[in-house]
């Protein structure tokens, strides 16, 4: 299976590479300038920071869909706590939307875990009520860029050695995550959970406290998300960020991470955010009219679900046969096709940035 | 120590799930330094005070002490922390995790900065196959291992815990002889080492070879604690089964027809194998065998539900397309499900709209379904099974587990069925209504309708069926009459390893 994992994220690379290859020969430009090879990196930046929070919630067999709501409301909150304060530092009112979205995700969390109905239908409801709070609360108001200091507004276009800022705030987001989720118990815990949730009760794992984690994390980062919204766009309206949870839920799924939990990894969420986003830039340039635009993102996803299947329905036909055809009294263990013992010690990279 | 507390006592134990005492009274005192033996049938409440002991149940009354300290477990975590490991049944372990990780789930070795060693922990996961002499890749996903492979990792993971306590139960069902060994070897090792072990298991060779006390439990009762080398193995399966079988069933005396259904070297890869039997109308025929020897699956699979690979299924002499539960409806095949209110009832409907849900396509005129059809057969077939309902509109989750078997079997039976299949079907009923379920199923057989029993409750099995086919691991091993089928004979063919003599040949497997 982790030759399976690897080939997954190493597939959407790969994806991903054939896109801006083909676009690039059409029009040279996409890649091959100042604004493009900007673009390249900064459009996907907030996207993959909602996916790497999405693919945590996802990968314990649940989903969040309140976050493009999350979003919305802590972008316009970091654009009021500026009006209202312009001399705060910025990184004060970022660690304010931060921790606005991580009550948020704490609330869904907590409905999830204590009253123990599905977080679909429970994030569904969270996504009204927040994006009403925001509503209530901007009315037809909206933030613009001179009500924001032009430092913050700075941020979300420039570029340090090459590389935009905000697209350096979701690498290392997505590294520090991503070595979390593999290399501490909790991380491990959480995929326990996403693969068998009445398993993990049995074990005595700490359900409950894993998955208020979960949930708060994948807010705090839809704040964040939220912040980088703000910076990157310069005006925030009560609408902001309508819609997205979508986009996140079609990227982690596109990302290999499995919709019934357990498997994948938040890598492949963001490389699955940036595909969908380079696509959507690609193919208006090479000239694909706009149905198909849209068509094409649905059947990715819809290709990267029925992958998962096949790849699983193979696998376990081909253990349950390896397991029949091993004569009693032999000794159990691999069968054919798994991978050999001593296949490297680090070969399930998560955090490949 | 000759005065210290016993590791584990429990005494007096009870547990119920809501009208069903699954426990009544367990009393068991293990002490370190010994191996001790729990035996009964599928439902002596045996793996209930597991459970319990584990943390997973909490007890409804009675003492359970651990080195004279009386406990309570809240959950699985505190039982750990207890130094309890418990080596459940059906091993839980999680598909998308490797073997390794499986092992030391929340309990990983750290490194700096609180990471995880993974260089350590699969050592660790090496040494302790090796200590178990197993040859099984730390690195491999836990998905796809067989049931044995399973156990092993368990019990990798209960070694590794360190416990004062370790609780088996049936590890060695999916093992081969040479696994078994090692795992005997182990478990002495534990015992040397002053650690208390409870090992349940069916098979009594194993009892004797490995332990030396053995408690009998029946009907969620003590019955017996001795020292191995007091009683002898017949003794114990008479403990076991300790009662007098025929008089409680009502089993009317009926002569077998036509072959109702037929089933031919069916084969469906992992779960069962070569599966050939046939049912006659006006017969009862009772699929006996343990837990988990695949024959729900083999009903599931004539019944259209899930694949099989291949084979042959015909009811009344029709061939039925595989993988289509509406041609075996169509075909006069009816299964009553296992687990009732998952399976069989919708249970926030009325009892009206459950009995009539399988036989709403022959009811509707023009593909209506008027209500008062609906009621008429609902009333019909309610009557008749005597349901206590207090109104056909009442919903089936108000009623007692009893009655909604009832309803089910009224669904079934209201399809006009030739070939009835029943899994489990008094399963946490009470005694009262069970003797309604059996009277019922006696009456219809006589009536020419053909039935097959899936039953885990060996005195059932006797009690009802004409013939009892013994499934163990996936085959057909034993088909015995009702003369031939005493209890001693089915639970020798059904436990691997329980009569060397007449199944030498049969390897675990």
């Amino acid at each position: 299976m982790r030759n399976v994992l690897r080939r997954r994220e190493a597939g959407i690379a790969l994806a991903l590479l054939v896109v801006i290859g083909v676009t690039t020969a059409v029009q040279p430009g996409f890649l091959l300038s100042a604004g493009g090879w900007r673009d390249l990196l900064l459009t996907p930046a907030i996207l993959v920071v909602l996916a790497v929070g999405q693919a945590v919630v996802v990968i314990t067999r649940n989903v969040d869909l309140s976050v493009g709501s999350v979003l919305g409301l802590t972008a316009y909150l970091t654009g009021r706590l500026f009006m209202a304060a312009p001399d705060l530092p910025i990184i004060v009112v970022a660690l304010v939307a931060v921790a606005a979205g991580a009550l948020l995700g704490l609330i869904n969390g907590s409905i999830v875990a204590f009253a123990r109905v599905p977080a679909l239908v429970i994030t569904l409801g969270t996504l009204y009520v927040y994006r009403g709070v925001t509503l209530t609360w901007a009315g037809s108001d909206r933030i613009d860029a001179g009500d924001m200091p032009r430092t913050f507004l700075g941020l979300g276009t420039r570029q340090v050695l090459g590389i935009p800022v905000l697209t350096i705030v979701a690498a290392i987001v997505l590294v520090a995550v991503g070595y979390y989720m593999y290399t501490s118990r909790g991380g491990r815990q959480l995929y326990a959970i996403g693969s068998d949730p009445d398993a993990a009760a049995l074990q005595g794992l700490p359900v409950r406290r894993r998955l208020l984690w979960a949930f708060a994390l994948n807010g705090a980062l839809a704040g964040l998300a939220g912040v980088m919204f703000a910076a990157r766009y310069g005006t925030v309206s009560s609408g902001a960020g309508t819609g997205m949870e979508l986009q996140v839920v079609g990227a982690v799924v596109v990302g290999g991470v499995a919709i019934f939990g357990g498997s994948g990894t938040v890598a492949g969420a963001a490389l699955g955010a940036m595909l969908l986003l380079t696509i959507n830039r690609a193919l208006p340039v090479v000239g694909i009219p706009d149905f198909w635009q849209r068509a094409v993102v649905g059947a990715l996803i819809i290709g990267a679900i029925a992958l998962d299947r096949v790849l699983a329905n193979r696998r376990s036909r081909r253990l349950a046969a390896a397991r029949d055809a091993a004569p009693p009294g032999a000794p159990p263990g691999a069968p054919p096709g798994s991978v050999p013992p001593g296949a490297g010690p680090d070969d399930r990279e998560e955090a490949t940035a | 120590m000759p005065n210290a507390a016993p590791t584990l006592r429990l005494e007096g134990v009870a547990k119920s799930f809501g009208p069903v005492a699954a426990l009544r009274s367990g009393t068991l005192v293990v002490r370190a330094g010994s191996i001790h033996a729990l035996v009964g049938e599928n439902g002596a409440g045996k793996s209930t005070l597991v459970k319990i002991v584990g943390g997973v149940h909490r007890r409804d009354a009675g003492i359970v002490e651990l080195d004279g300290e009386p406990v309570d477990f809240a959950g699985p975590a505190e039982a750990k922390a207890a130094g309890v490991a418990v080596i459940h049944q059906e091993p839980a372990s999680f598909p998308d995790l490797t073997v390794t990780e499986n092992i030391f789930l929340g309990r990983e070795p750290l490194g700096r900065f609180r990471r995880i060693d993974r260089r350590a922990m699969r050592e660790g996961a090496r040494d302790l196959f090796r200590e178990l002499g197993v040859d099984l890749d730390p690195d491999r996903p836990a998905e796809g291992l067989s049931i044995a492979d399973q156990q092993i990792v368990e019990i990798a993971k209960a070694i590794s815990l360190d416990a004062r306590l370790l609780v088996m139960d049936e590890p060695t069902a999916a093992l081969s002889a040479v696994e078994v060994r090692r795992l005997f070897a182990v478990a002495r090792g534990l015992r040397d080492a002053g650690r208390a072990v409870v090992f349940i298991s069916h098979r009594l060779d194993e009892v004797a070879d490995l332990c030396d006390t053995v408690t009998v439990m029946r009907d969620g009762e003590h019955v017996s604690t001795d020292t191995v080398t007091d009683v002898t193995p017949d003794e114990l399966v008479r403990r076991m089964v300790g009662r007098d079988v025929a008089e409680l069933y009502p089993k009317m005396p009926s002569t077998p027809g036509e072959v109702a259904l037929r089933v031919e070297g069916l084969e469906s890869t992992g779960t069962f194998h070569d599966v050939s039997f046939e049912v006659r109308a006006g017969e009862i025929v009772g699929l006996a065998g343990l837990v988990g020897a695949g024959r729900s699956e083999i009903a599931r699979a004539v019944f259209g539900i899930d694949r099989y690979d291949a084979g042959r299924v015909a009811v009344g002499g029709r061939t039925l397309r595989p993988g289509d539960p509406a041609a075996a409806i169509a075909a006069g095949l009816a299964l009553v499900p296992e687990d009732r209110r998952l399976q069989g009832l919708v249970t926030e409907s009325s009892v009206a709209r459950n009995v009539s849900a399988v036989a709403r396509k022959r009811l509707a005129r023009l593909g209506i379904l008027l209500p008062d059809v609906e009621a008429r057969l609902a009333r019909d077939w309610s009557g008749r099974l005597a349901v206590k309902a207090g109104a056909l509109d009442a919903l089936a989750t108000t009623m007692s587990g009893g009655n909604q078997q009832k309803v089910v079997l009224a669904k079934w039976l209201a399809t006009g069925p030739k070939v009835l299949m029943v899994d489990e079907p008094t399963r946490g009923i009470d005694v009262g209504t069970k003797a309604e379920v059996h009277r019922l199923l006696s009456t219809l057989a006589a009536e020419g309708l053909a039935v097959l029993m899936i039953s885990s409750e060996l005195p059932e099995v006797l009690g009802m069926a004409d013939r009892v086919l013994v499934v163990r691991e996936g085959r057909i091993v034993s088909e015995l009459s009702r003369a031939e089928a005493t209890p001693e004979a089915v639970m020798r063919a059904a436990t691997p390893g329980a009569a060397r003599s007449d199944t030498a040949t049969e390897g675990a497997a």
